[in-house]
């Protein structure tokens, strides 16, 4: 094999005090232009990704990518351009390129930087960068134990998409002509397995993976194979359900979801376009009162974590849903000053959004629905953010006396999300530390189940 | 044509780089190992741009340019693959040296000498941001926006996206094949909200293809984008809920061959059959729809939205039959895929970009037209649902569960329209669902243009059609009893 193996991954960064010169030198031309704000960050990601199917190497992938990008303002006229092409001439018509638009755009009295004073002055070390020297053989052999792992969990495991080891490190810098200058490094690790299992006509695939800044904070393949094995045998089998109204628990991973469109309805876009179901809620009662959601911008190592947002601004940690009351919005400077408001630091959307968990695992919540459904699997984009009607194609189990009975597949739920999320009875204590939104599994009182 | 674009490639993609054929015939050299049965670059140059109008004004504009090239190398089954975003010898050999790590048995190979690639001429080889002034791209969003406000009082809210692409490919394959394709790509959407006592809805319309902005002004297409999205809001001002259970659908002409795109069209990709993992693998022969369905994937549509004059990986674009009178009849290929299947390929290999690696993805997917007229399908219904319009659907390829979810459906009872209802989620099963269908209008009907397909994180534009459709059942995910 070639020699490029054990030097494959380590990555080749530039020192960030070159990223920080061109990001200066772009905002210096296009003050020359004439533009009297500036925002402009460059960035630069290398990556490698191995699969394994069946055994044997699939694909090796080695990423590498940078880009740039500015958005210039002319008197409250906006425009923006990017480009992966670093040569000094690039730039130049880039540059040139963002500010001939501005010469096209309309004067809104909200486009422009944001405050000047809530730019992040210190730039706090949030332990994001861990980089793996990994090889190729090592990532390979990392594959191939997670793959393996999970075809032997079970005979009915009949094929594979294989197994995937990702690892991926990158570094930005960003600064506007307030004088904010801000940059740091990042990786992000990932193992991840999906396998195919059989029984009579029925084919299910499920899958398992672990992701985290720092490799040492993954799991183990073996852990992350049996995890997709078992979850691909335990659906096979599945039966239909009769139309009718049920509890629905939303099991941990795709509980997120929920609280991801709870962000979409409270961002600064939806609501002053009044887009949103949520729109002049704030203050009010949209969750029940035991729920408390928050925002943690700056924890250490975590996956959604950014010491700024995309303007600059300083990032805090802030509660969203208090006793189950919406506390903020999620506003960048533009959708604040549109309803005439302040920043919230969400340029670039929430960073490490928390829903805090009760006090009953996963068997302790089934125990407590009785009977119902066991939501694992939600498929397609049946969720309307202006009136909240939802409706979503699903896959589980259906459970009665608090026990698991059998899977169940081509069924949906829907139901209104301002009612389905006043109707949650209890969040469990099984978060998924996997993202940027961190949930339990959600259990709902009642929803429409439709299926034969 | 296709001369001129390899023309057209050569001078935008290689020439600046000082990159001539006895640079390819080195980098296939270093690709080309002991163990390297075959491989590809790809070079690829694109410029975006994209306008955006809301509250009547222009707010935003922007404008990308990418490059890259990206190198493959395949011995049997195995991919190696490594992309750089500078076109120039020293990045590529770099590349070529990654990818070929991949390679630990294979055939000898060697390079072919170099041949032109036979090509389609389906759309013109032009640049559409260059084709109309940033004044006239201007007003056509104004235009557009007071044709949304003037249509009706109750609109509230219009946002207006202008986008056009231009991108320039070319590949160069181990087989000695040398070919370019010169895109340009277009499209416009328009999203209104309306609201009436308290109540807003929303309706949005788009639409499409490789051709100029100026294709917009012919025939008033995009005034017509925005009445049809007012018209689609002031129905939903209406709805009531939608029902729930399994009943029969009809499913409007256009767009709503979505349908045939999550349901078998994903189901029918190669890689998937290759592997196995497809509820379809393995069935060629087999009646998986009823004598009604025959299914195509034709990418050489004149200017359409999925067309390609060549694929990503040099292969001419064709039409393929997908499903004659309810017999599968053939899978989607890639050359990969085909290679190792024992089949030819059929112009479906598509990448994202030169940092994507290709896989076998649809072009333009439709079903051909019946016999009946639509009006007599929604008359033979008692009670169901006619869905005329959809967002987005899923499918999961393995169990072959798909979904798709309608934005303006209707109820039928005793073989007519009636109430509007919500939007709600079908599912149902790719295997299963076209033998459902037991009638087929003689109204068939592409998309306008807008559609994006996602596989494996990859995004490339396509179109869907279909006539209107009878499905005997269907289960619809509403929440009313």
């Amino acid at each position: 094999m070639p020699d490029i193996q054990n030097a494959a991954n380590e990555p080749e960064f530039p020192q960030q005090s070159q990223l920080e010169e061109m990001v200066h030198d772009i905002i210096a031309q296009a003050q020359q232009l004439g533009a009297d704000g500036v925002e402009a960050g460059v960035s630069i990601d290398t990556g490698l990704s191995v699969t394994v199917r069946l055994g044997e190497p699939e694909t090796l992938e080695y990423n590498r990518d940078r880009g740039l990008g500015l958005t210039v303002y002319f008197d409250h006229r906006k425009g923006s351009a990017s480009t992966a092409d670093f040569e000094p001439a690039s730039i130049r018509a880039t540059v040139q390129a963002a500010c001939d638009i501005a010469r096209y755009t309309s004067v809104d009295p909200c486009a422009g930087l944001a405050d000047e004073a809530r730019m992040a002055t210190v730039i706090p070390d949030l332990d994001l960068y861990h980089p793996w020297q990994l090889g190729v053989d090592q990532a390979i052999e990392l594959a191939r134990d997670c793959e393996a792992t999970a075809r032997a969990v079970d005979a009915r495991i009949v094929n594979s998409e294989g197994g995937t080891l990702s690892s991926y490190a990158g570094m930005r810098v960003s600064a506007n002509s307030h004088g904010f200058l801000g940059g740091y490094r990042t990786s992000r690790h990932t193992l991840s397995c999906s396998v195919v299992g059989r029984q009579g006509d029925e084919m299910q695939r499920d899958h398992w993976y672990a992701t985290a800044r720092d490799y040492h904070d993954l799991e183990t393949p073996i852990e992350v194979g049996r995890m997709a094995g078992e979850r691909t045998v335990r659906r096979l089998g599945t039966r239909r359900l009769n139309t009718r109204q049920a509890p629905v628990i939303f099991a941990a991973d795709v509980a997120r979801g929920l609280f991801g469109s709870f962000i979409s309805a409270v961002k600064g876009s939806s609501l002053y376009r009044k887009s949103s179901f949520l729109v002049d809620h704030l203050g009010k009662q949209v969750f029940p009162d035991f729920m408390h959601i928050h925002e943690q911008p700056l924890l250490k190592k975590a996956l959604g974590s950014a010491p700024y947002d995309s303007e600059g601004v300083a990032t805090l940690a802030r509660d969203l849903v208090l006793d189950g009351v919406l506390q903020g919005y999620v506003l960048d400077s533009y959708s604040a000053c549109r309803l005439g408001m302040e920043t919230t630091a969400n340029a670039g959307g929430v960073r490490n959004l928390i829903v805090d968990p009760g006090d009953k695992d996963l068997p302790g919540l089934l125990r407590a629905m009785d009977t119902g459904l066991l939501v694992t699997e939600v498929i397609g984009f049946g969720v309307n953010i202006l009136t909240g009607d939802y409706s979503r194609g699903v896959a589980g189990f259906w459970v009665e006396n608090g026990e698991i009975r059998y899977p169940v597949d081509e069924i949906t739920v829907a139901g209104n999300l301002r009612d389905m999320f006043m109707g949650i009875a209890e969040i469990g204590n099984d978060m998924d530390l996997r993202g940027n939104v961190r949930s339990g599994s959600v259990l709902i009182e009642q929803m429409t189940v439709a299926g034969a | 044509m296709s001369t001129s674009n390899i023309d057209i490639a050569r001078q935008r993609l290689l020439v600046p780089a000082g990159i001539d054929e006895n640079d390819l015939d080195r980098l296939f050299g270093q690709l080309l190992g002991h163990a390297v049965d075959s491989g590809d670059l790809y070079f690829q140059s694109t410029r975006y741009e994209s306008w955006v109008l809301e509250d009547g004004i222009v707010k935003e504009g922007t404008h990308s340019i990418e490059q890259g090239a990206g190198v493959r190398a395949i011995s049997g089954d195995k991919t190696g693959f490594a992309y750089s975003d500078e076109i120039m010898m020293p990045a590529l050999l770099q590349a070529s040296e990654a990818a070929r790590a991949i390679a630990k048995r294979g055939t000898e190979s060697s390079l072919q000498a170099w041949h032109r690639g036979d090509a389609n001429i389906l759309y013109p080889a032009l640049d559409p941001l260059e084709r109309m002034s940033a004044d006239a791209k201007v007003r056509l969003l104004r235009d557009v926006d007071a044709e949304a406000r003037c249509q009706d009082p109750r609109v509230s809210e219009v946002v207006v996206s202008l986008a056009g692409v231009h991108e320039v490919m070319m590949v160069a394959v181990s087989d000695g094949t040398l070919s370019a394709d010169v895109r340009p790509l277009i499209r416009i959407n328009v999203s209104v909200i309306v609201e009436q006592d308290g109540r807003r809805e929303q309706g949005s319309a788009g639409g499409g293809g490789r051709t100029e902005y100026a294709f917009f002004l012919e025939q008033e297409r995009a005034l017509g984008y925005a009445r049809e999205a007012v018209r689609q809001a002031l129905v939903n001002l209406e709805a009531v809920d939608a029902p729930a259970g399994s009943m029969p659908v009809v499913l409007g002409p256009g767009w709503p061959g979505v349908l045939l795109h999550e349901a078998i069209g994903h189901g029918l990709e190669g890689d998937f059959n290759r592997k196995g993992t497809s509820a379809f693998a393995g069935r060629v022969g087999e009646q998986v729809a009823s004598p009604l369905c025959t299914v195509v994937d034709d990418g050489t549509m004149q200017g359409r939205r999925g067309s390609l004059n060549v694929d990503d990986e040099g292969i001419k674009t064709q039409s393929t039959v997908l499903i004659e009178n309810g017999i599968l009849k053939g899978y989607m290929q890639d050359r990969l895929n085909a290679g190792l299947m024992g089949v030819a390929p059929t112009g479906n290999g598509r990448r994202e970009s030169y940092a994507h690696l290709p896989m076998p993805r649809m072009t333009n997917t439709y079903m051909l037209a019946g016999e009946h007229n639509p009006d007599e399908i929604i008359q033979s219904v008692d009670k169901g649902l006619y869905a005329v319009n959809f967002g987005g659907g899923q499918v999961d390829i393995t169990s072959g569960k798909f979904v798709f979810t309608a934005s303006e459906a209707y109820l039928i009872e005793k073989g007519k329209v009636t109430r509007p209802v919500k939007g709600a989620t079908l599912i149902g099963n790719g295997p299963d669902v076209l033998k459902q269908v037991s009638m087929v209008g003689n109204d068939l009907e592409l998309d306008s243009g807008v559609g994006t397909c996602g596989k494996e994180g990859q995004s490339v534009p396509v179109g869907v059609g279909q006539p209107t459709l009878l499905i005997d059942e269907l289960t619809v995910g509403g929440t009313s009893a």
